[in-house]
């Protein structure tokens, strides 16, 4: 079973909620898809045990071959090439590896070759075993890691998901192959709108889906409206905690800490199963 | 000499586009013939690589000489490239900087930017 969680904004509690249902879940799996500031490594904490490098084929024009016919900068549909009178320019981040420039190119002129645009850190925590998905700084799109992350698991793995916030291309890739989607919220209006935009994301994906409320404060809960109106499920209710706060803080997990946790956390991994045994 | 400035509208009179790459069109004059004419940039509602496209246009128009009040670090990588001189504009229309330009009252263009790439 494939667990993906996710929200509209970040600060939410995705990580502390997809490391806690990692470590309730037996010999699991935890993939950080948020690539480009991954944090569930600083509360599962482990040594590195492998890297593997993530690398994208970007097409090089050889200068000599070219004879400026411009075939492959009319066929680029992202814009990624410009012909100068004097060369072909290949822009790197604007590509996205099609390989059609290659295919087209009359003069045999272009060879795709590949250009390192992150990695995949592996490390074991107790019995669970986390894949961090890393982007390297200034580069635009980690979409190409996900798929590798994704990769990495088998349909037999407990897998949890932590993926990016918001909603956008990194986190469909994120949840495509998600059993069920957790939604964490916080309870503010700001945080209800989020919600909205998550829960629209996933409604997309015909996933089935139910609802953390995060850092509850007594009875206002915009988000908790949010819900009851468009009639989800709501997992859990997890308090606003000093307590919980400082666990976060010192790299805890929760539900190591105290047994209540651990249970509550439980509950939320029963609720799931339920939901998707259907 | 071919010069190109990004416009707002089809109307020589007009002003200078405050935009490069996502300016609907480039106002190109023929300073040898005196004759100028509009080109539809097909790359204002691009994605991504608009400033890439935009570059090209000009290329493609064999434009020596462009005028722009600011630019993308693409785009000033492929009019450089290609040896087009960049040029700030003034106030006034798209005619008055060609004049402007031709009088050498120009100064050169050092405003690049680092693009708005998917903001």
């Amino acid at each position: 079973m494939k667990i993906a969680v996710l929200s509209g904004k970040g600060g939410t509690g995705k990580t502390f909620v997809s490391t806690n249902l990692a470590r309730v879940i037996e010999s699991s799996i935890y993939l950080d898809c948020d690539v480009e500031e991954p944090n569930g490594h600083l509360f599962l904490r482990g040594p590195v045990l492998e890297t593997d490098p993530v690398a994208l084929p970007i097409p090089v024009v050889d200068d000599k071959l070219c004879d400026g016919c411009k075939k492959c900068v009319d066929f680029c549909q992202f814009n990624a090439l410009a012909y100068t009178g004097q060369r072909v320019i290949v822009f790197d981040k604007i590509c996205h590896s099609c390989g059609g420039c290659e295919i087209i190119c009359p003069q045999n002129a272009i060879k795709e070759i590949p250009r390192e645009i992150g990695k995949i850190e592996i490390r074991s925590y107790e019995d669970t075993r986390l894949y961090t998905g890393m982007l390297n700084t200034g580069e635009e799109s980690g979409t190409s890691i996900i798929g590798n992350l994704l990769q990495k698991v088998s349909e037999e793995d407990s897998v949890v998901i932590d993926c990016p916030p918001g909603s956008s291309c990194v986190v469909m890739d994120s949840i495509k192959d998600a059993d069920y989607c957790v939604l964490v919220a916080e309870p503010s209006i700001f945080g209800a709108h989020n919600l909205k935009m998550v829960h629209q994301l996933v409604k997309l994906f015909e996933k089935p889906l139910g609802v953390v409320l995060n850092k509850t404060l007594g009875d206002e809960n915009p988000s908790e409206d949010y819900c009851r109106e468009k009639g989800l499920d709501i997992l859990i209710r997890i308090p606003w905690s000093d307590e919980l706060g400082r666990y976060n803080a010192e790299g805890m997990i929760a539900a190591e800490q105290k047994g209540e946790y651990w249970q509550m956390f439980s509950d939320l991994l029963h609720r799931i199963k339920e939901e998707v045994k259907g | 000499m071919i010069i190109g400035i990004p416009a707002d509208i089809e109307d020589m009179d007009g002003p200078v586009s405050g935009s490069f790459g996502r300016a609907p069109y480039y106002f190109i004059y023929d300073n040898e013939k005196k004759i100028g004419h509009f080109v539809q940039n097909t790359a204002a509602n691009a994605q991504g690589g608009a400033g890439v496209k935009a570059a090209q246009i000009l290329v493609d128009q064999k434009v020596e000489v462009a005028i722009s009040p600011q630019l993308g670090e693409n785009a000033a990588m492929v009019l450089r490239d290609a040896n087009i001189e960049l040029f700030m504009p003034e106030d006034g229309s798209l005619m008055d900087n060609v004049l402007l330009f031709k009088d050498g009252k120009l100064e050169q263009l050092n405003n690049i930017h680092e693009g708005f790439h998917k903001h």
